[in-house]
């Protein structure tokens, strides 16, 4: 009878960040959020948090304020799209400075 | 109990008595009375499960995955164009090594469009990775569904359960129907260390790197290679562990034998006639027929096809003078496709029979047992006469 592990038998994972790999790296356009117009930043009260809801990988944290987390953002730009505030624009990657580390 | 039915309702008992928990299917001839009975059982409360009728095989396949990975038993049928409509599913079952059951009654391709009889639709789908049992009457129909259960869910591999359309889907015999309470200490249940659990979530056959990578949490998960190389592994050793289920079957049921080829005769022969089915039992007649004449010939009927069980097939034939291969289905642009398996089984022997090819049958043509007892004797008597290519017998050209 057979004994392999489930975990070799198919491609499985527990949901985290960076479970498929690190995908900030795809990235062209960097959503950055003006903090001046973020309704949980300017208000100092847990409200909105669109981007966190329809971020598909889940890399916008529910915070005041909301921080992204660019090692795993792909730059999908659903999260400007979504903002109510108009307060995430996306911006070319290649203007802003590589951080490697 | 003995009971007399037909070969859909001997296939639609066996899931009954195996609980199948999940049932979704499309109805296809000939196939159709195995769901509409399955759908009575559910519907008189004989059977406690969910049935779903689906718009298409595609999606019968892909409720059966669902259900499969919430950790049920699930169970699906079709024939010829459906199983096909399903084939992109029936991948996605075995790579994710969902333990479902699927009977298929045999029936032949379109176009041109045919309802009738033959294996083209399973036998081309040998490559997918899905355990193949072809069943030779309905006595072994049933019991193949509720074997097939017990090595799916061991081996975690889906089986198909084939039985040809007509000829045993629609034909009425007698056989021995099991006690409940033997089915179910035979088979447990369905309880998988893993499944969709809100409670425990997980990631399920998750986009893979051509290289092994960490998930998230650090683990390193195989890539698609390891996980495609340990089918092909589990699926090999899933032949030995269908031998200990069978020897489990005949202590609890009183039923057994060699669960992967059926052999008949093929004691002293110098000529053994193999094929997969129904027609390895017609054969038989021709056998005895010639064994009356002090010809030395058997039959084998192959009865797992995949995995193919490729050493007790060569320890039956390696020291036949010839063996002749009579198939329903093809290889397009080769062979048979069971031919040419046993010719690459039979290479590696130090006795190499000849071995003839037979075509026959398709889209239901008759197969009378004065062809066969025809084709069989011009075997034995010139066997040095055939060449390496497929003969086709009936033909109306």
């Amino acid at each position: 009878m057979t004994t392999r592990k489930f975990c070799d038998k198919i491609s499985r994972s527990t949901p985290g960040p960076g479970d498929g790999g690190n995908t900030g790296s795809w990235r062209v356009l960097r959503p950055v959020i003006d903090l001046a117009a973020c309704i949980p930043a300017k208000k100092n009260k847990k409200a909105c948090f669109h981007c966190w809801l329809y971020c598909p990988d889940s890399v916008v944290s529910k915070t005041i304020p909301p921080v992204i987390n660019y090692d795993y953002c792909k730059g999908c730009g659903i999260c400007a799209e979504e903002c109510p505030a108009g307060a995430i624009t996306m911006v070319d990657e290649s203007t802003h400075p590589v951080e490697e580390k | 109990m003995h009971i007399i039915e037909s070969g859909n309702v001997a296939a639609a008992t066996g899931v009954r008595l195996s609980r199948a928990q999940v049932i979704a299917a499309y109805p296809i001839t000939p196939q159709t009375p195995l769901t509409e009975k399955l759908s009575e059982f559910v519907e008189s409360g004989q059977l406690d499960a969910e049935y779903i009728p689906v718009e298409s095989e595609h999606s019968a396949m892909a409720v059966c995955i669902a259900a499969s990975t919430a950790g049920t038993r699930a169970f699906t049928a079709t024939s010829a164009n459906g199983l096909l409509y399903m084939v992109e599913q029936l991948h996605w079952a075995v790579g994710a090594r969902l333990p479902i059951v699927m009977c298929v009654a045999n029936r032949g391709i379109g176009a041109p469009w045919t309802v009738w009889n033959d294996q083209q639709d399973t036998i081309s789908q040998r490559d997918v990775g899905w355990i193949q049992i072809y069943a030779n009457d309905h006595q072994q129909i049933i019991d193949s569904v509720i074997k097939a259960f017990r090595l799916a869910q061991t081996v975690s591999i889906p089986v198909m359960v084939c039985y040809d359309g007509y000829l045993l889907s629609h034909t009425y015999m007698p056989f021995d129907q099991p006690e409940q309470s033997q089915v179910d200490s035979f088979l447990p249940a369905f309880a998988p260390e893993h499944f969709l659990d809100p409670e425990n979530p997980g990631n399920f056959n998750t986009v893979t790197l051509p290289d092994v990578r960490p998930d998230g949490v650090g683990v390193i998960a195989p890539g698609y290679i390891e996980i495609r190389h340990n089918l092909q592994e589990d699926l090999r050793a899933a032949l030995d562990t269908f031998v200990e289920i069978d020897k489990d079957f005949e202590k609890e049921f009183g039923r057994g034998g060699n669960p992967l080829i059926e052999e008949y005769r093929c004691d002293g022969a110098d000529f053994v006639a193999v094929c997969i089915g129904s027609l390895s039992y017609q054969l038989r007649d021709v056998i005895d027929i010639m064994r009356d004449k002090d010809v030395k010939i058997g039959v084998m009927g192959v009865q797992m096809y995949r995995p193919f069980p490729d050493k007790a097939i060569v320890a039956a034939l390696k020291s036949k003078k010839c063996v002749i291969v009579f198939e329903k289905a093809l290889s397009y642009g080769n062979q048979g496709a069971l031919y040419a398996d046993i010719k690459a089984a039979l290479y590696s022997s130090d006795k190499k029979p000849l071995v003839h090819n037979y075509i026959l049958g398709l889209g239901g043509r008759e197969i009378r047992t004065q062809q066969l007892l025809d084709a069989l004797t011009e075997s034995c008597t010139s066997p040095d006469t055939f060449e390496d290519t497929p003969r086709w017998l009936g033909l109306k050209l």
